[in-house]
């Protein structure tokens, strides 16, 4: 029996109302960071148990009723939770990466104000990530869904003194709800197309057996799919809705580590993987979703190579990640996805753990020498990599695994994803061309990254630069241990053609067996093809990796000069392609508008005008109507009169 | 719908005249301010306490568990009618509550206390009296009786421009209320002529015979008078400046529970009654539902003062419940019916919470607030929190209430339901830009500096339980629901 499988979330969720009713009071760090990190660590125990238990059961679906929700008619609505492989995988990640950023928080939070809020929200999101994940109902996973959205909107502007810190928050609430927008029209259109057919469900169980009822390639089931891939763009940051993650960094770094790389916006690419059934029988939204995944990992790629705020770049690279496994979920690699999502949840978040622990040092030095230089600026950074061993040697071993080195996690799975962007039934060499493009550029913006702040010389200000510290251990210790995983992770995943078992495609093949009968490795993809493919896209990532140093480390004036020759190009991708101010042109600001033409022109003019002109109409019939009330009798008389004959006069004609 | 006529205890009266008795001894003692809010205090907790009671007697069938006859002006043929089914009782523990939650966020209340106090007994009496009367002269005087203290509350104890707001809600309700009246008169003779029977009793009138277009100018008179108390679009613009004038405890009354007569008259009596006529203005009602919908979240989002916000979200909510009866079905009234409740606590705690902020800073301008989190970190989490809850977060109280009528409403009309969707985005935007403003930022320095108060801890909590519980497990207020909406459903015919 999985009955202990509420435990899960509750423990996360118990941390946060402690440390949101109590935490204020508490004022000891070291308790609330401790709650906070043990509730989280509890919640990865039980996970893990249920983990193992399920990988040696033989039946891999297990749902757990706790109550019932919403129950009106043939509507039934529980609050219940599903444990399959897929769920099983995310919660480890959940809590696995969970516990080790926040355990990383307890130093780096250190001394802020607000220290309990900040675990009391991290904990409220690790609740409603794993309602979204373990969620047995697409209601339970909208609680989830919304939740965590909710969590990023707080922590994003956790510093809700800034200005800048707010925007962005209500800017990522307000653009993932235009994702909900099509999340909730996804769920009322399935609902009602099942309903249809008599099946009266929310439930994942349910619709995957019902799936077939619906016409395959119909219209019904693309508009579905399509509703709920909106959902999933603005979640997980893809064209068109990828604008708010960027921003989003105004919010402590462990956050982007944790909900801006390693988990909230993988939502997306979990939600389609959970409705597999679906998407799979909707051949017009895989191309779509295999298209929009290869466009985002491309654009935002392109983006990443002239950054130079430390945060921005590795944004940037997850919304680029993230389009990669919307190409793998869009051309039928659901397992594929899911391991590339479970890979780089843990080198993105070694990487920004990294990113925190580099920030930390400069502000420390900064704040030593009274100096308010921007400490995520990598143009004041250099030569760290003597300051900090530790950070830069797992920062330089996750890089490597995101530039899709052979052995490292991240080649497994990137290069999974772009075999089957080739190869698979729903492949074209042009989705392969776009993935293996933004590999290359990867690779040279990371290790541009990499050069520019731990190697060659220290640019930081000469009062700084020699009171730069390595981190304390609660900060050391989640960078190896992610690290570590960042180089081993993806042994689970060993591919077939590389001698391996591929355990992790065989775990989840009871979630994406059916949908794999749809969507395969076409018969043109051989062998000799597969190992082209992964000698080409090694090839361009050791090339990217090779400019990178040429121009970051051999020839440093170098792309002062690059800069000089292509000023609009590099305009164009410094500023982001100019995305946010063609959105503010075309949706923002007529909205505006209209709402101040329906306020002020017609609301007050016309509603309100109507109103008031009546009052006035009224009060000069009552002056005229005054004189009517002389108070002689033979008025009245005469008005009787009259008023007699008009009645006579009525019944009579 | 059989009435159990056996001699029981006069709960329903007790309940609704205890008030107006409060009002007296309040008024008795009009030189003691403290003895005027005690009594209030003890009277609306007396009613709390009753309303709850009368839940005990629910059966979950359609009839009323609860009913009260007598006779009354034989010679007009009035009778002192009162019933109670499933939903009223939702709506009588609703207006309990937030009487009780009036009281005590008036407590400060100095400026001719027991008038202020007295005349928030005897609007509790009114509106309870509407949810319960099932004779139309009876529902049609209590109906007027809510008019005249919340004129007064508007008039006397309101903010700037109270007189304008108050006089311009009263002429606005009190045309529609002319129109009802003249609809029932007529539609009492026309029942006479018909049968020689001369009644305002609500389920004798139903049995008139109506050609369809005397139903339909008689249904057109009754809702005259329910839109504009909802209010449905255009028949608004007397809600926000009634709003934004009122003292807390009316704005509270106003949303929590005017707001929602209007709604219940037009399922209790416009629709039961004029079933054809209704039935073909279903599309018209959502057509303007949806327009109120989006057209009061549009404004919303541009107002400087966060309780204008808050008054304009609260018409477009009311979109939403009034988009959930035109569709027509089960899961949509279960829905609206719940989101009436659901609304009533969200923004009455919201406005509760402006209030108090209002008081520590002296104003309500967006321009002007900031960073209440820092100063009061406390009442800026039970404003997030309210706030959340309106923008229809899933597990807080709106959304459980929004998510059903969304599902009824597309078995009905897709369309409408997309369209209603939308407006769920545009919720998020103007209540983002009030937190936003209110407590984020830099602190704006309030002059009053102290966190919540014991009294306000008292009102502010049981909010919050309360709108957590409505959005995790609504179902006992959905079991009430189920069969007297099945009834109302069956009874209007289905379109």
């Amino acid at each position: 029996m999985y009955s202990n499988l509420w435990l899960i979330p509750f423990f996360p969720l118990v941390g946060s109302i402690f440390n949101g009713l109590f935490g204020k009071r508490i004022k000891n760090e070291a308790v609330i960071g401790g709650i906070a990190t043990g509730m989280v660590f509890l919640s990865f125990l039980v996970a893990a148990q249920n983990f193992f238990k399920l990988l040696g059961d033989t039946e891999k679906v297990h749902e757990l009723v706790i109550a019932s929700w919403i129950s009106i008619g043939n509507l039934q609505i529980n609050w219940e939770l599903l444990l399959d492989p897929l769920s099983a995988v995310m919660i480890m990640v959940v809590t696995g990466v969970g516990t080790l950023i926040h355990l990383y928080s307890i130093g780096y939070m250190h001394g802020e104000e607000g220290y309990y809020r900040f675990f009391c929200y991290m904990n409220l999101f690790a609740f409603a990530m794993l309602m979204l994940v373990l969620g047995g109902n697409a209601l339970v996973m909208f609680i989830g869904w919304e939740g965590v959205g909710l969590c990023s909107y707080l922590l994003i502007g956790y510093y809700y003194e800034k200005k800048s810190a707010s925007t962005a928050a209500n800017k990522a609430f307000i653009v993932n709800r235009i994702g909900d927008f099509g999340f909730l029209c996804g769920l009322l259109t399935l609902f009602w197309a099942l309903a249809s057919k008599g099946v009266w469900t929310l439930n994942f169980v349910k619709i995957a057996e019902s799936g077939h009822l619906l016409e395959s390639g119909g219209l019904l089931i693309t508009v579905v799919t399509l509703c709920f891939f909106l959902g999933a763009t603005g979640k997980s940051a893809q064209i068109p809705l990828f604008t708010w993650l960027p921003d989003a960094m105004e919010g402590p770094t462990p956050v982007s580590a944790l909900i801006h790389a390693a988990t909230m916006v993988t939502a997306g690419v979990y939600m389609i993987g959970r409705m597999n059934g679906l998407f799979a029988m909707a051949p017009a939204t895989m191309m779509t979703i295999a298209i929009v995944g290869g466009l985002t990992a491309f654009f935002a790629a392109t983006i990443g190579l002239a950054q130079n705020d430390i945060k921005r770049v590795l944004a940037y690279s997850t919304v680029s990640q993230l389009g990669y496994m919307f190409l793998a979920m869009g051309v039928g690699a659901f397992s594929a996805g899911i391991f590339h999502l479970m890979t780089h949840a843990f080198f993105k978040a070694c990487l920004f753990l990294g990113s925190g622990s580099v920030i930390h040092g400069l502000h420390h030095a900064y704040h030593h020498a009274h100096l308010h230089d921007d400490p995520q600026d990598m143009r004041n950074m250099g030569g760290l990599r003597k300051k900090m061993p530790i950070t830069f040697i797992t920062f330089l071993v996750s890089t490597i695994a995101i530039s899709g080195i052979p052995l490292f996690s991240g080649f497994f799975s990137k290069d999974e994803i772009l075999w089957w962007s080739f190869g698979s039934t729903r492949g074209h060499w042009m989705l392969w061309v776009l993935g293996a493009a933004a590999a290359g550029m990867t690779a040279f913006y990371m290790f541009r990254l990499v050069f520019m702040t731990f190697f060659g010389e220290q640019k930081t200000d000469a009062r700084a630069k020699d009171h730069i510290p390595e981190s304390p251990f609660t900060i050391t210790i989640p960078l190896m241990v992610l690290g570590l995983l960042a180089v081993v992770g993806g042994y689970i995943g060993v591919p077939a053609i590389l001698g391996g078992a591929n355990r992790f495609h065989h775990f989840l093949e009871p979630v994406f067996g059916h949908a794999l009968e749809l969507n395969h490795i076409a018969a043109h993809g051989t062998h000799a093809t597969e190992y082209t493919l992964m000698a080409i896209s090694v090839a361009i990532a050791i090339v990217g990796i090779f400019i990178a140093w040429v121009m970051y480390v051999k020839d440093p004036e170098l792309p002062a000069k690059f800069v000089g020759r292509f000023t609009a190009a590099h305009r164009v991708i410094f500023n982001k392609w100019y995305i946010d101010e063609l959105y503010d042109f075309v949706f923002v600001n007529p909205c505006k508008k209209i709402g101040t033409f329906l306020w002020r022109g017609f609301d007050v003019r016309v509603v309100d005008g109507v109103v008031n002109g009546t009052a006035w109409v009224i009060k000069g019939l009552g002056a005229g109507l005054r004189y009517t009330q002389s108070g002689y009798l033979y008025n009245y008389a005469v008005a009787m009169v009259v008023g007699v004959v008009v009645i006579i006069g009525f019944y009579v004609f | 719908m059989t009435a159990d006529s056996s001699l029981q205890f006069p709960l329903l009266s007790l309940l609704l005249w205890l008030p107006i008795l409060g009002a007296l001894l309040c008024l008795l003692w009009y030189k003691a301010p403290a003895a005027s809010r005690w009594i209030a205090l003890g009277t609306s907790t007396a009613v709390f306490v009753l309303s709850l009671v009368a839940g005990l007697y629910s059966t979950g069938s359609a009839g009323w568990f609860l009913y009260e006859d007598a006779s009354w002006i034989e010679h007009f043929g009035i009778r002192y009618t009162l019933g109670m089914d499933g939903i009223s009782l939702l709506l009588i523990i609703l207006t309990a509550f937030l009487q009780l939650v009036a009281v005590v966020i008036s407590w400060d209340q100095d400026k001719f206390s027991a008038l202020f106090f007295a005349l928030i007994l005897v609007l509790g009496t009114g509106i309870m009296g509407v949810f319960l009367a099932l004779d139309l002269i009876l529902f049609y005087l209590f109906w007027e009786l809510m008019l005249i203290p919340m004129f007064f509350l508007i008039g006397v104890w309101g903010y700037k421009r109270k007189v304008y707001a108050a006089v311009k809600f009263f002429l606005f309700t009190l045309a529609g209320s002319l129109c009802l009246l003249l609809a029932v008169i007529s539609l009492h003779l026309l029942h006479g002529e018909q049968t020689g029977v001369y009644t305002f009793a609500l389920e004798a009138l139903q049995q008139t015979r109506l050609s369809f277009s005397q139903e339909m100018l008689f249904y057109l008179c009754f809702m005259a008078a329910f839109a504009v108390k909802v209010p449905i679009f255009p028949f608004h613009s007397w809600l926000p400046d009634a709003h934004t004038e009122a003292p807390v405890a009316a704005s509270v009354d106003l949303a929590g529970l005017l707001l929602k007569t209007g709604v219940y008259g037009m399922i209790r009596f416009a629709f039961p009654l004029f079933p054809h006529a209704a039935e073909k203005s279903l599309p018209v009602l959502a057509v303007l539902a949806l327009i109120g919908l989006f057209y009061a979240a549009w404004i919303a989002y541009l107002q400087t003062d966060i309780k204008r916000i808050v008054a304009y979200s609260s018409i477009s909510h009311l979109g939403f419940v009034l988009l959930g009866l035109a569709a027509w079905n089960q899961t949509a009234w279960e829905g609206s019916l719940l989101l009436m409740i659901n609304h009533g606590v969200t923004t009455g705690a919201l406005f509760i919470a402006i209030a108090l902020i209002h008081k520590r800073t002296g104003t309500r301008e967006i321009a002007k607030l900031g960073g209440i989190w820092k100063s009061q970190p406390n009442l800026a989490a039970f404003f997030l929190l309210f706030s959340l809850a309106s923008l229809g977060l899933p597990g807080l109280a709106n959304f459980s209430g929004e998510i059903l009528i969304l599902i009824g409403t597309f078995s009905s009309n897709a369309v409408w339901a997309i369209f209603a969707v939308g407006g769920v985005l545009f919720s998020a935007a103007y209540i983002l830009r009030m937190v936003q403003g209110t407590i984020w930022g830099p602190c704006c320095e309030p002059f009053d500096k102290q966190d919540l108060g014991g009294r306000e801890w008292l009102v502010l909590i049981p909010l919050a339980v309360l709108v957590v519980i409505l959005g995790c497990y609504p179902q006992p207020l959905l079991d009430s629901l189920r069969e007297p909406v099945s009834f109302m459903l069956r009874q209007g015919g289905q379109p």
